[in-house]
C-alpha cells in the first residue's frame, strides 16, 4: 500500500475520488439544506453565506443538490461496473479456461454487445419500462460486460500460456479451480485499473443519459439531471449549468488520475494503448 | 508466432478479400441477431399499437380491423420476417404517430446526424493525432506535459456540457454563431454548416483528447520496440525512425479506436443535438419513446446499430490492409 | 591505428552501474568476441558503443572510431552509425518492421548510406550474398523462418558496406542447424569483406568458432581478455575457468544401467490439429506428431532430440496428459490412456519439469503453496503429512525447507529450476519428463542442475524422458537417444554410437551442426557448407 501511495498522481487521484465519494455519502445523513425543500422565494440566488453556490430554479440549495447528485452518479457508475465485472470477468475467464466453443461464444457475444452503445440500450429499456436511474445502471452495465470480458480474457490468455498453469493442470486441478486460483489473482490489477476507467466513463454516461431524459428521474437527483433542469435556463442563469458540469469534470479527472496512477504503480507494462476508453 | 515460409506466395489481395468476406459474414450475423433482439424486446411490450392509434374510445371491432390491416395478428416469426424483408427493400414501415414512412423520417434526420458525426470525427483526428504525435516525440518535455494535461481534462468533459459552454461563449457572448436550430441543407448549406459547427466541436473535444492520448501511448510503445532500434542502427535518428517506421505501426491501435469512435459519435449526437435543438435522430427517437411509436423506435435503433457495426466492419478491413499479418487468417 | 577504441566505458541506470569501466580495442578486420552471462553488461556495451542505449541509461568514457571521437549530435552520430557500423540483433522477428517488405527495409539502408561508398550494392545482390532467394525479399518478416529473418537482418547490416559488424547473440534465437549456418555466414562475410566483427554471446563454442580474440565479461567488467586459444584453452581467471568447464559435459557413465520392465509404451501416437482457411473451410490438418511408437524401461534415461517444430514437445504433452492423441494410445505401467484422460491415480507417477523456470511458478503464490499443488493427486494423503513431504522434496534438490514460505521472485533461475524439480518430485513419481531442463539457465549453473538430475535418478531409481536440442547434454545424460523430425522418430540408439555413426540425414546434420569442443583443434575455415 505504501508502495502504491508513493506514486503522487495515484495518491492525489485516490484522495480526490474518496473526498467526492464521502461528500456523496454524507448527503445520506446530512446536507446543508434538505434537497426536497422547495422555496420559490429564494430561487436563483447567487452564492451567499448560507447558500455557498446559490440556489436553483426551485430555490433548492445547490451544494445540497450537488452532494446528493454526486452520490447518485457514483452509485450508478459503481453498480454498472459491478455488473460489468460480475458478468464480464467470469465470461472472460471461462473463455480462456475452457477455450474452444466457449471462447468462440464469449467473443461473438462481446462483439455483439459492442454494437449496442449505452444510449441504444437505454432507449430500448426506456421504451420497455419507462425512464429511471435503474435504466442507466443496466444500460451502462451491459456495455461494461464485454469491456471486462475482453480485459479479463486478454489478461488471462497471456497468463494461461505460462508454465505454472500447465503445472496446475498436471496436478489435476479443474478448469474452474485454475481460473480462480491462478488466472484471477494474476489479472486482478488489470481489472482494478479498468474498473476506475469504467467508473469515470460511467459517470459521464449517466450524466448524458439523465440529461436527455433516459436516466435518473425527479425527485431523485443526479449531476446529469441537474444539467437537464438547467437546460432551459442556461442562457439566463449559466451558473446552474456551469457548477454541476465542473463537478462532473472534477470527479472524472480524479478517477482518471487515480486510474493512470494505479496502472503505473501496479504494473508499468500496462501502459499500453487502452482500447476501451470510449463510451 | 511465425508463419511458415510458404505463407507469402498467396496474393495479398486474395487474402484481404477472404478476410473481408469473413468479416462481412460476421457483420450480417450481428445485424440479424440485433434485429431479432430489438424485435423480441419491443414485441414483449404490453399494449396494443392499434388500440393506441385509435385511442381508448375505439370500438373493439375497429381495433380488430386495424390490427388485421397492420398485420399484428400474424405469428411473431412472420411479422419478424416481414419486417426484415421490408427493411431490405428500404421499407421500415409506417410511423403511426407521425403518419409517415419510417424510412423517410429517419432519412431526413440522418441529414443532421451523419454530417455531425463526420465533422466531429474529422475535427478530432485533425486535432488529436498531431497533438499525440507531438507529445510522444517530445516526451517528458513541457509541451508533452501541457498536451497531456489538456487531454486529461478533455476526456473528463461531458460533450453536451461543453456544448452548452460553447453556446454561452460563441453564441451568447461573442454572437459569432447561432446558439441552436438548424437550416436544412437544401435551403442554405452555408447556414446548415454554421449550425453544425458548435455541435461538432462539442462532440470532437473528448474524442480528440482520447485520440491524442492513444496516439501518444502507441507511439511511445512503438519507440521502445526492437525494429526502431534497427532503423536507428541503419543510420536514422530517433525522430526519423519514428516517422518512417513508428507512425504506421502506432496507427494500428489508433485505427481500432477510430472505428469505435465513429460508432459512439453517432450515438453521442443523440445527446448533443439536444443542446442545440437540432432535428436529429435523437429528437425523433425521444418523441417516439414518449408517444410509444414502437415501429419508429425499432427502425431508428436498427439504423443506429447499422451505423455502429458497419464502421466496425470498415475498421477491420482497414486494419487488414495496413497489417499484412492479419491477412493470413490470424485472429486479432 | 585501431578501428575502434573504447576507454573506461561506464553505463549507469540511475545509481546502478551496469557496465563498470571497460576498455577494449579492435583492429581493422579483427574479430573480437565478448562472452558473458545474462546481466553481465555485454549487450549494453554494444549499445553504448553505437549510442543506442535504452532510455534511462547514461554512459561515460571515450569511444574512438579510427582515432576520432564519436560525434555528439544525434544526426551525425546516426549517419556515422549507418555508414560505418552494421548491427545484427538477437531476436530477428521483433528487429524487423512487421509492416514493411524485406526488400524495402534493405533498400532503405542502401539509400540512407548511398553517398558513403562508391560501389553501390543493390538489394538482389545483398539477398544473394546472405543466401536468400529473390522471392524472400518480397515477403514480410512473419512470412520468413527464423534463419531467413536473421539473414535479412545481416543483409541490411551489410548495405552500407560497414567496416565493423556488431552481432548481439545473433544465433541464440535460432535452432541448432540454422545456428551453425548463420555463424558460418557471419564468419564467411567478415573474412570476404575484411570487416571487423564484435560478436556478443554467452556461447563459448560459438565465439571460439568465429572469433580470433575474446573478452570475458562478468558483472560489468572485463575479467579476462586475449586470443581465443589462450583464454578458452588455458583460462587464467576463476570465472573464465568456471565458464569453460560448464560448457563441457562430463562423459556419460559407460556402464549400462540395470533396466526394469517396460514402464511407458507409446503405440502409434498421432496428433492432428484441425485447421480452417480464411473462410472456415477445413484444410489439411497440421500433424506435429505422426505415428510415433516408443517404449521406455523403468530406470532408463531416454532423450528425444530434434530441431524446433519437430513435434517433440507435443509428444511430451500427450505423454504427461496435457494434450490428447488423435490416434494411437499410450500405456503406463500397463494402463492405457490417450492423453488428457490419464487417470488421476496415474498422474502422480508422471511429472513434468518445464523449460523456463521463470514462468513455472505462480508469482502470487508462495513456493510452498505451489509445491503442495500436485499433492492434490493423492487424496488419501493425510494433510498433516504435507509439510513433511514438501520438506523431503526440497531437501532432495539440495535446498532449505525454510524457503517454502518465500515467493518465486526471491530466487535465481538456477534455484527456481531446482524448486521446479522439487515440485515434480513431491508426488514421488516414477517417470520424469524434462522439457529442455537447462536451456533457459546460464551456462555456469547448467552443470549443477544436470548433476542434481543425475544424482536424483540414481537415488530414487527414476525414469527420465529428456526433451532437448542439445546433443552434448544428451550425450552426457542419456542411455538411449531418439531423433525426431517432422513428427516421426527417424533414428534411435545409444548416444555414443548414434553420434559417431549417424545414419539418417537429420542426425547427420545435427551432428555436423554441433560446434567443436573448445579443446578440439581450431579450424575456423572448416565450417560446413549449407
Amino acid at each position: 500500500m505504501r508502495r502504491l501511495l508513493s506514486h503522487p498522481s495515484l495518491a492525489i487521484g485516490l484522495i480526490a475520488t474518496l473526498a467526492f465519494a464521502l461528500l456523496g455519502l454524507l448527503s445520506l445523513v446530512w446536507t446543508p439544506f434538505p434537497i426536497t425543500e422547495i422555496d420559490i422565494g429564494r430561487r436563483f440566488l447567487g452564492p451567499t453565506a448560507a447558500h455557498w453556490l446559490g440556489t436553483d430554479n426551485l430555490g433548492r440549495d445547490m451544494v445540497s443538490l450537488l452532494m446528493s447528485g454526486t452520490l447518485t452518479s457514483f452509485t450508478v457508475a459503481l453498480l454498472a461496473v459491478a455488473i460489468g465485472v460480475g458478468i464480464g470477468v467470469p465470461l472472460g475467464l471461462a473463455a480462456v479456461a475452457w477455450g474452444g466453443w466457449v471462447e468462440w461464444l464469449v467473443l461473438r457475444l462481446s462483439d455483439f454487445v459492442f454494437a449496442f452503445p449505452a444510449v441504444i440500450v437505454a432507449i430500448l429499456i426506456t421504451t420497455l419500462v419507462g425512464p429511471g436511474a435503474v435504466n442507466a445502471i443496466v444500460a451502462i452495465g451491459i456495455f461494461n460486460i464485454p469491456v471486462f470480458a475482453r480485459v479479463a480474457r486478454g489478461g488471462a490468455l497471456s497468463i494461461a500460456t505460462l508454465d505454472f498453469v500447465a503445472a496446475a493442470q498436471l496436478a489435476g486441478l479443474g478448469n474452474a479451480r485454475i481460473a480462480l486460483r491462478h488466472l484471477l489473482p494474476n489479472i486482478m490489477s488489470l481489472i482494478i485499473v479498468q474498473g476506475t476507467i469504467q467508473m469515470s466513463l460511467g459517470i459521464l454516461s449517466e450524466a448524458g443519459l439523465s440529461y436527455i431524459g433516459l436516466g435518473t428521474q425527479p425527485p431523485e437527483t443526479s449531476l446529469g439531471l441537474m444539467l437537464r433542469d438547467a437546460q432551459s435556463l442556461f442562457l439566463l442563469h449559466p451558473l446552474l449549468t456551469i457548477i454541476p458540469g465542473l463537478c462532473i469534470v472534477a470527479i472524472v479527472i480524479a478517477l482518471n488520475i487515480a486510474g493512470d496512477g494505479l496502472r503505473d504503480a501496479i504494473d508499468p507494462r500496462l501502459r499500453q494503448g487502452n482500447r476501451n476508453v470510449l463510451a | 508466432m511465425g508463419g511458415g515460409p510458404e505463407g507469402g506466395d498467396t496474393a495479398p489481395s486474395r487474402a484481404v478479400i477472404a478476410y473481408a468476406l469473413r468479416r462481412l459474414i460476421g457483420f450480417a450475423v450481428t445485424l440479424l441477431v440485433a434485429a431479432l433482439v430489438i424485435f423480441v424486446l419491443l414485441d414483449l411490450l404490453p399494449g396494443d399499437p392499434a388500440q393506441f392509434i385509435l385511442g381508448i374510445n375505439a370500438t373493439p371491432a375497429s381495433v380488430a380491423q386495424l390490427r388485421l390491416q397492420m398485420g399484428l395478428d400474424a405469428p411473431a416469426y412472420q411479422r419478424f420476417l416481414g419486417w426484415l424483408g421490408g427493411m431490405l427493400q428500404g421499407d421500415f414501415g409506417m410511423s403511426y404517430t407521425q403518419r409517415a414512412p419510417v424510412a423517410q423520417l429517419i432519412w431526413d434526420r440522418l441529414g443532421v446526424t451523419l454530417p455531425l458525426a463526420v465533422f466531429a470525427m474529422v475535427i478530432s483526428m485533425v486535432v488529436g493525432l498531431p497533438l499525440g504525435l507531438l507529445a510522444a516525440r517530445r516526451r517528458g518535455k513541457a509541451i508533452d506535459t501541457t498536451i497531456m494535461v489538456l487531454a486529461q481534462t478533455g476526456v473528463a468533459i461531458p460533450n453536451f456540457w461543453f456544448g452548452m459552454l460553447l453556446v454561452l461563449v460563441f453564441a451568447v457572448g461573442l454572437r459569432w454563431l447561432p446558439p441552436g436550430g438548424f437550416t436544412p441543407w437544401i435551403e442554405d448549406s452555408g447556414l446548415a454548416l454554421r449550425g453544425l459547427l458548435l455541435p461538432s466541436l462539442a462532440l470532437a473535444l473528448p474524442q480528440a483528447s482520447i485520440l491524442a492520448r492513444v496516439m501518444r501511448t502507441a507511439l511511445v510503445d512503438v519507440a521502445g520496440q526492437d525494429f526502431i532500434r534497427t532503423a536507428r542502427a541503419k543510420g536514422l535518428t530517433m525522430d526519423e525512425a519514428l516517422w518512417r517506421h513508428g507512425v504506421r505501426n502506432a496507427l494500428l491501435p489508433v485505427l481500432t479506436i477510430l472505428g469505435l469512435q465513429f460508432a459512439y459519435l453517432v450515438a453521442g449526437t443523440i445527446v448533443v443535438e439536444n443542446v442545440f435543438y437540432l432535428p436529429g435522430l435523437g429528437k425523433l427517437i425521444y418523441t417516439a419513446i414518449l408517444e410509444r411509436d414502437l415501429i419508429l423506435v425499432r427502425g431508428a435503433t436498427i439504423i443506429l446499430i447499422l451505423a455502429v457495426t458497419s464502421t466496425m466492419l470498415l475498421t477491420d478491413i482497414a486494419y487488414a490492409l495496413v497489417d499484412p499479418r492479419l491477412r493470413e487468417g490470424a485472429q486479432r | 591505428m585501431s578501428l575502434l577504441e573504447v576507454k573506461d566505458l561506464v553505463v549507469r541506470f540511475g545509481d546502478a552501474v551496469a557496465v563498470d569501466g571497460i576498455s577494449l580495442t579492435l583492429q581493422p578486420g579483427e574479430r573480437l568476441g565478448i562472452i558473458g552471462e545474462s546481466g553481465s553488461g555485454k549487450t549494453l556495451t554494444a549499445l553504448a558503443i553505437t549510442d543506442l542505449l535504452p532510455e534511462g541509461a547514461s554512459r561515460s568514457g571515450t569511444i574512438l572510431l579510427d582515432g576520432a571521437p564519436m560525434p555528439t549530435s544525434e544526426r551525425a552520430m546516426a549517419r556515422l552509425r549507418g555508414q560505418r557500423i552494421g548491427m545484427v540483433f538477437q531476436e530477428p522477428m521483433t528487429a524487423l518492421n512487421p509492416l514493411m517488405r524485406i526488400n524495402d527495409q534493405i533498400a532503405e539502408a542502401i539509400e540512407l548510406n548511398s553517398q558513403h561508398v562508391s560501389a553501390q550494392l543493390d538489394t538482389p545482390q545483398l539477398l544473394t550474398e546472405v543466401g536468400l532467394e529473390q522471392k524472400h525479399g518480397d515477403r514480410y518478416a512473419h512470412q520468413l523462418s527464423g534463419g531467413q529473418r536473421q539473414r535479412a537482418m545481416i543483409a541490411m547490416a551489410l548495405a552500407s558496406q560497414p567496416d565493423l559488424l556488431i552481432a548481439d547473440e545473433p544465433t541464440s534465437a535460432l535452432d541448432l542447424i540454422t545456428q551453425r549456418l548463420v555463424l558460418a555466414l557471419i564468419a564467411d562475410i567478415c573474412a570476404r569483406r575484411r570487416m571487423a566483427l564484435l560478436f556478443i554471446s554467452h556461447d563459448l563454442k560459438a565465439v571460439a568458432q568465429v572469433c580470433t580474440r575474446v573478452a570475458v565479461m562478468h558483472s560489468g567488467r572485463i575479467v579476462e581478455t586475449g586470443s581465443v586459444e589462450q583464454v578458452l584453452r588455458a583460462p587464467q581467471q576463476d570465472y573464465t575457468r568456471r565458464l569453460v568447464s560448464a560448457s563441457r559435459f562430463a562423459p556419460a557413465a559407460t556402464e549400462l544401467r540395470p533396466l526394469g520392465e517396460t514402464l511407458l509404451q507409446v503405440k502409434g501416437v498421432t496428433r492432428d490439429y484441425h485447421r480452417r482457411n480464411a473462410l472456415f473451410w477445413p484444410i489439411a490438418p497440421l500433424r506435429p506428431v505422426n505415428d510415433v511408437s516408443l517404449s521406455i524401461a523403468s530406470g532408463e534415461v531416454v532423450a528425444l532430440v530434434g530441431p524446433s517444430g519437430c513435434g517433440k514437445t507435443t509428444l511430451a504433452k500427450v505423454i504427461v496428459g496435457l494434450d490428447s492423441a488423435s490416434a494411437g494410445s499410450i500405456a503406463f505401467a500397463g494402463q492405457s490412456y490417450r492423453g488428457r484422460d490419464l487417470p488421476k491415480a496415474l498422474r502422480r507417477d508422471i511429472s513434468l519439469v518445464f523449460q523456463d523456470p521463470f514462468s513455472s511458478f505462480d508469482p502470487r503464490m508462495s513456493i510452498g503453496a505451489s509445491l503442495s499443488e500436485p499433492l492434490h493427486l493423492e487424496p488419501a494423503l493425510d494433510r498433516a503429512l504435507t509439510p513433511a513431504r514438501l520438506a523431503e522434496a526440497v531437501s532432495a534438490v539440495g535446498l532449505d525447507p525454510a524457503m517454502l514460505d518465500r515467493y518465486p521472485h526471491e530466487f535465481s533461475g538456477g534455484q527456481r529450476q531446482r524448486l521446479a524439480i522439487a515440485r515434480a518430485l513431491v508426488t514421488r513419481p516414477r517417470l520424469l519428463v524434462l522439457d529442455e531442463p537447462v536451456s533457459a539457465l546460464d551456462v555456469s549453473v547448467r552443470g549443477e542442475v544436470l548433476e542434481l538430475l543425475a544424482r536424483l535418478q540414481a537415488q530414487f531409481g527414476l525414469t527420465y524422458l529428456i526433451i532437448s536440442h542439445d546433443l552434448d547434454m544428451v550425450a552426457a545424460m542419456a542411455d538411449r537417444v531418439l531423433v525426431m523430425e517432422a513428427g516421426r522418430i527417424v533414428e534411435q540408439g545409444r548416444p555414443g554410437e548414434i553420434f559417431a555413426h549417424p545414419l539418417h540425414r537429420l542426425t547427420q546434420e545435427l551432428v555436423a551442426a554441433r560446434l567443436p569442443e573448445l579443446d578440439a583443434p581450431s579450424d575456423p575455415d572448416a565450417t560446413p557448407a549449407g
